[in-house]
């Protein structure tokens, strides 16, 4: 894979987009989870789910200037 | 990206956005109570079976009566009508029979029969009030079938603003760390880094509750596939046939026996009456759930031919069906028990704020030329930011 050229200071793609595709997997684990089963997998759903919203209030927490 | 990329992103994700906005806004406002329906159901006392314990109405067993003694109780409720549907539940011995004035009336014509199975008794009415009112809204705005694919176009715009606002979240982020909030700079750049985290911690969800909301619209075409393709090709030694009179439909009892014993296991979701638009003009329609929490919602329709009660075809549902089938849960949300609809609330309140946001960053620089917002999200808000 070639590294493309970037402004100085940028980051790559790879880093932007790191956090949001793992909330993003997460998500679709938690939203099929519950589909597939009772219990524990209701469990691993909620867990799964609650990721993206515990972002922004981790953000909110220690992200804030 | 370069910036002529940024603004041909920036054009689709405004417009898409602002022509989608008051009607996604709507949907999250009634999707919201919809989403515990069952529980407001329940409160209101519009829910009779709520109380009920006993075996589920779709097994088999010594306690539940013959399904064509519960048919008997609901037909002599309304004396002249036919039998249009009968729905089964897993966990109650509740039963819903629907009953019209004809196999082919429309949906306000239609009286629901609330029955306990393993009395006989009626269990009081069902549905009606604020929920069902904020269905029809949420579904077609009681417009019927324009109001449905009208909604479905919003949900397919809805869809495309969430592609490019991911797109122009790249250069957006550059020189960002994941999470900034920059709060006390600007109201704007507080609202525009609201909006970009929410839109980007959401994306997901946003995406499956807007596609699957998208397939919902489309349920009636996708019904009508399946009956103009598959349903016919089941039913096409029949079609010669005229409609058969409600006075020559066999025995209920004998026609769930012959589906089950063409899929062992399986027990009823509900059957759709011959006339209707689930079935022939001389078919029950048995749809079948597998025994599985993922089965279930996987249905299998056995026709049974209602005249002799035999077996005419079974076939599992075509993906197209199957995917409606799974889409209504994903979108609802009302699957995973409390827990699971509580994060469904807030995520409902994120995609309220993604709104309204972009709208408030619409309305404070709607006579800023398109080169200025393509440097605003070049620079991660901080140019236009500072000029204000």
């Amino acid at each position: 894979m070639s590294v493309r050229p970037r402004r100085p200071g940028s980051q790559p793609l790879r880093r932007i987009f790191a956090a949001p595709l793992l909330l993003a997997l997460l998500s679709l684990i938690g939203l099929v989870s519950a589909l597939t089963g009772d219990g524990a997998r209701d469990a691993v759903s909620w867990i799964a789910l609650a990721a993206p919203i515990a972002a922004v209030g981790w953000a909110m927490l220690t992200r804030r200037s | 990206m370069t910036r002529g990329t940024i603004r041909i992103w920036f054009l689709i994700h405004k417009w898409t956005s602002l022509i989608c906005t008051a009607f996604l806004l709507m949907l999250c406002l009634t999707g919201l109570p919809l989403i515990f329906h069952d529980e407001i159901e329940a409160l209101a006392g519009h829910d009779p079976g709520a109380r009920m314990i006993g075996q589920g109405s779709s097994g088999e067993g010594p306690g539940l009566l013959p399904l064509d003694a519960i048919l008997a109780r609901a037909l002599a409720a309304r004396p002249g009508e036919v039998p249009l549907f009968m729905a089964f539940d897993n966990d109650r011995p509740l039963i819903t029979v629907t009953t019209g004035p004809s196999p082919d009336a429309p949906n306000d014509r239609m009286t629901l029969h609330l029955l306990d199975r393993s009395t006989g008794l009626p269990v009081g009415e069902a549905g009606g009030g604020v929920i069902d009112w904020l269905l029809r809204l949420h579904t077609d705005m009681f417009l019927g079938l324009p109001g449905m694919l009208f909604l479905g176009l919003m949900g397919l715009l809805f869809v495309v603003a969430i592609v490019s606002g991911t797109v122009l979240y790249a250069p957006f982020m550059r020189k960002l760390a994941f999470g900034t909030l920059r709060t006390r700079r600007s109201a704007r750049l507080k609202w525009l880094d609201y909006h970009n985290l929410l839109g980007i911690v959401a994306l997901a969800w946003t995406a499956v509750v807007g596609l699957t909301g998208m397939i919902n619209a489309l349920a009636t075409p996708i019904m009508g596939l399946w009956q103009q393709t598959e349903l016919a090709e089941m039913t096409r030694a029949y079609d010669r046939r005229g409609a058969l009179p409600p006075s020559r439909y066999a025995s209920l009892d004998k026609a769930m026996a012959a589906a089950r014993a063409a899929k062992p296991g399986a027990n009823p979701q509900f059957i759709a009456f011959p006339g209707g638009q689930y079935s022939s003009k001389h078919h029950y329609a048995v749809f079948l759930q597998g025994g599985t929490p993922l089965t279930q919602r996987l249905l299998t329709p056995a026709l049974i031919d209602a005249e002799t009660g035999v077996l005419t075809d079974i076939r599992p549902l075509p993906w197209y069906m199957q995917a409606l089938l799974i889409s209504q849960p994903l979108h609802f949300g009302d699957y995973g028990a409390l827990p699971l609809k509580l994060l469904w609330a807030l995520l409902d309140l994120f995609t309220i704020v993604i709104l309204g946001s972009g709208v408030y960053l619409w309305l404070g620089r709607r006579r800023a030329t398109i080169e200025a917002h393509v440097r605003e999200v070049e620079t991660g808000g901080t140019i236009v930011a500072a000029a204000e």
